[in-house]
């Protein structure tokens, strides 16, 4: 399935049907340093995605 | 799906350092109260006073501002126009609409019109880096707005992870007297204002979901002065702490303010300073003009330099992949 990340804004393909947070690990993010949001809603990184939901993992760290 | 510990509704999100997950409701309720203590543990706001928000188009700073609204205060914003090229452009359009949307009224001040330079210029000319040029000018415009606009208190979005970067910073190089002034509030006094920092109880990750949750647009994509930079590095490293042991940085920060600050307190107290010949604001020595009419002195008027310019070989790389290098700023 094709999430959307940001810092810089992209598109890259990871298998579904697994949580967010196994997901997120994968990509070598922490996951208390981002938020799920699933088809427009915020979701807990244990909800599973799966094709054909509209994910986007958000980076929430800022450096100013 | 996992369900919220307040209500039984699907959760839409997990907070580890409480060991539990919260509803919409919940999550929102859970916010306010941090914010209320915050308020309340540290005097920081009178029901009465007039306050002014530094609002940068950011999850942190918006969601303040929406939070002080809601909680009934008196909250005006203040945005400074940085002029660090299309993340400027951006984050002021994100911040007017949205305080049209709201009603709420922002004092915009551009830094090039009112003092003649942007931040990648003043960078450049001065050799500091941006990010010291970038918070030696916005605390000086604040204080100044605040004064010339009559506020009570300067109320600012820095938040739990933020705090907890900048105290690991100053343990690690045991900076006494940066350590001694690291506090949640900063009253008045030697000619500078009230300021405050209500969400130093609310996790970086609690302001995003909190954005989200009450339908904020902010700037997600990173200020490109930011990146790469050491503030950065000290809160990845406190994230991994956290994901092998929840709540580390929480605890850090939060046991830093019950048990620490009474001691540092008690230690001798930095001079009061004195005052800048050219703007009067507080100075290191009398005879010398302070930090930012330096800054402006050596600036001012300069040809403006593109973002990219200032930039080091690896954030330029990031840049380019975020902003694109075509129009070479
Ligand atoms: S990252 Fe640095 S330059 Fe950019 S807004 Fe923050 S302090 Fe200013
Ligand atoms: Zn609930
Ligand atoms: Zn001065």
């Amino acid at each position: 399935m094709i999430v959307r990340l940001r810092q810089p804004s992209r598109e890259v393909e990871v298998r579904g049907d697994r949580p967010a947070r196994a997901i997120l690990l994968e990509l070598g993010f922490a996951p208390e340093a981002y938020i799920v949001i699933c088809n427009g809603t915020l979701v807990p990184s244990d909800t599973i995605l799966r094709e054909p939901d509209s994910v986007e993992l958000r980076p929430v760290i800022s450096g100013g | 799906m996992s369900k919220c510990r307040s209500c039984g509704e699907p959760a839409v999100i997990d907070l580890p350092r409480h060991n539990a997950n919260f509803c919409s409701e919940h999550f929102i309720q859970l916010c306010r109260r941090q914010l209320s203590k915050a308020i309340s543990d540290f005097d920081m706001l009178k029901p009465e006073d007039r306050v002014l928000v530094a609002v940068s188009g950011g999850k942190d700073s918006l969601a303040l501002w929406d939070m002080l609204v809601e909680e009934g205060y008196q909250a005006d914003g203040l945005y400074i126009g940085l002029g660090i090229g299309e993340y400027s452009d951006e984050s002021g359009a994100i911040t007017r609409k949205f305080a049209a949307d709201r009603q709420l009224k922002l004092i915009e001040i551009d830094i090039r019109d009112e003092h003649g330079f942007d931040i990648p210029t003043a960078a450049g000319v001065t050799g500091r880096s941006p990010c010291s040029a970038c918070g030696l000018s916005k605390r000086h415009i604040f204080d100044e707005v605040a004064k010339r606009e009559g506020y009570d208190v300067l109320a600012t979005g820095h938040n739990l992870d933020d705090e907890a970067a900048v105290l690991f910073g100053n343990t690690l190089r045991w900076d006494v007297e940066y350590l001694r002034r690291q506090a949640p509030v900063l009253s008045a006094g030697s000619g500078f204002g009230k300021k405050v920092k209500p969400l130093v109880r609310l996790t970086e990750r609690e302001m995003a979901a909190w954005c989200v949750v009450r339908g904020i647009d902010y700037v997600v994509e990173e200020c490109p002065m930011a990146l790469g930079n050491k503030h950065l590095a000290y809160k990845d490293a406190l994230n991994a702490l956290d994901a092998t042991s929840p709540g580390t940085k929480a605890s850090f920060y939060l046991g830093f303010l019950d048990r620490m600050r009474p001691v540092l307190e008690q230690s001798a107290a930095i001079d009061a300073p004195s005052s800048c010949p050219t703007c009067g604001a507080p100075a290191a020595t009398a005879d010398q003009a302070c930090a930012f009419c330096r800054l402006v002195d050596s600036a001012s008027g300069h040809e403006p330099i593109p973002v990219r310019m200032v930039l080091n070989k690896k954030a330029r790389k990031m840049f380019d992949a975020q902003w694109g290098s075509q129009d070479g700023n």
